[in-house]
């Protein structure tokens, strides 16, 4: 067992828009739990406001995004400017679901680190918020 | 002063959040901002809610905030979920029911992991409700993670304590049992549109009448927290006890017992730290060994450890 004192990784996985189809988000979820993460979970139809407001007060050090509904050139710019206006500004933030490769350059842009679509391996996921989160003392 | 600190103290909710983190993980700079901020705490009224898994606990408490919002109050939430025994990792999931909470500014939710502390809280639990506390919310209400029957602490972290029953889940015998029935100050039926409501308050009724004479009695109080019935009378019956507090003395007892609780339990934890820092990981995995053997008793083994440290 680990240090129950050390710094806990703690992630945000949020579902924004209107498709409730939420396994993926808690396969994720909890994948992320038994790597050791502190996962929250808001549940499905979060508004980018909701997303933004949750993690300014949770203090997550990852935001991970789950979309189903192609809605996410509309919805994910909106959570990222909602973060931006609480000045959450140093967080990790990666996204999955049904995404087109199409639409990569845009969300990299954005600020997502990465996209994990259908079929990746959950251990990817893990490895990737380890190696990547921001460490701030 | 610290510039978080600083902004803490204005009202800053992104100070609040990060200073949260640092407390909670407790090494040296969460323990100077507290010893900032500690001075500043004990104003608000700390309110428990504890109850088995499933009992409506996080509802419980997004309509009680919610009814604490009618009436003007600024309100703290702490809900704690459990973390692995295995990863320490944790779900994290009461926020699901107090959605519509999320956008109000008079309301701040905080999720936390139990982090291998048992009875049902978490190990820096004390420390961040004094620190929600000096931010200035009229009441913190502090959720356990599903309690069973023997899961006491929120007794000592907060000052009134509400018991979340629900029908259907044992005989009265359940109820006499000791353990958690007897920190209750406020009796919550929740869920009591479902069979047996009637029951159960029937039973917890009987129960509170064998109680020894001159004890205060706790009402028994029916919800239906889902759709919101029934939280006026759970907020006047804080309310209540509150002044029950403050008329007996029992506040003045109350908080001077807690401060020794968790003054010895910090104490306990850096003694701890120092019998392991005593003896190297080596020695000590040698001797739990002798005990695994049955070559020396875990007494023994435990007083020789703790003598390491003397030496």
């Amino acid at each position: 067992m680990t240090d129950s004192n050390s710094r806990k990784i703690r992630v945000l996985i949020a579902k924004p828009g209107l498709d409730g189809h939420d396994r993926g988000a808690k396969v994720v979820a909890r994948a992320l739990r038994d790597g050791g993460c502190e996962v929250i979970y808001t549940g499905i139809r979060q508004t980018p406001e909701m997303i933004a407001e949750a993690a300014l007060q949770e203090d997550v050090d990852v935001v991970g995004l789950s979309i189903l509904s192609g809605a996410h050139l509309e919805l994910f710019p909106r959570v990222i400017e909602q973060l931006k206006k609480r000045g959450v500004d140093d967080v990790l933030l990666f996204c999955g679901g049904i995404i087109p490769d199409e639409d990569t350059k845009t969300l990299e842009a954005l600020g997502f680190a990465a996209i994990f679509r259908p079929g990746t391996n959950t251990q990817d996921i893990v490895k990737f918020v380890y190696d990547h989160v921001p460490v701030h003392n | 002063m610290d510039d978080i600190v600083e902004r803490f103290l204005r009202g800053d909710r992104r100070a609040l959040a990060r200073i949260i983190s640092r407390v909670e993980s407790q090494g040296a700079e969460g323990r100077g901002y507290l010893r900032e901020i500690f001075p500043h705490s004990g104003k608000t009224h700390t309110i428990g809610i504890t109850g088995g898994a499933g009992s409506g606990k996080s509802t419980l408490v997004g309509a009680l905030a919610t009814e604490y919002r009618k009436r003007g109050k600024t309100v703290g939430i702490i809900a704690v979920d459990p973390s692995s025994p295995f990863t320490l990792g944790a779900i994290l999931g009461d926020r699901i029911r107090m959605q519509s909470l999320t956008l109000d500014d008079g309301v701040y939710i905080r999720s936390m992991a139990s982090r291998g502390a048992l009875g049902g809280l978490a190990p820096s639990i004390n420390d961040v409700v004094a620190v929600m506390d000096a931010f200035g919310f009229d009441y913190v209400l502090i959720e356990t993670v599903g309690a069973g029957q023997d899961e006491v602490e929120i007794a000592g972290t907060a000052l009134t304590t509400i018991l979340v029953n629900n029908p259907g889940t044992g005989d009265d015998i359940q109820a006499m049992k000791a353990g958690i029935i007897e920190i209750a100050d406020i009796l919550v039926v929740n869920k009591a549109d479902h069979p047996g409501a009637d029951a159960l308050v029937g039973q917890l009724q009987a129960l509170l009448s064998l109680s020894p004479p001159g004890m205060r009695r706790p009402p028994i109080l029916k919800t239906i927290a889902l759709k919101g019935e029934g939280l006026e009378a759970v907020a006047d019956a804080v309310a209540d006890h509150w002044a029950y507090l403050a008329e007996s003395g029992e506040l003045e007892r109350q908080r001077a017992i807690d401060a020794r609780h968790q003054v010895l339990s910090v104490a306990r934890a850096i003694l701890l730290a120092r019998i392991q820092q005593a003896m190297p990981g080596d020695a000590l995995d040698a001797l739990v060994l002798r005990v695994a053997d049955r070559q020396i008793d875990p007494h023994s083994a435990a007083e020789e450890l703790a003598n390491a440290v003397s030496r």
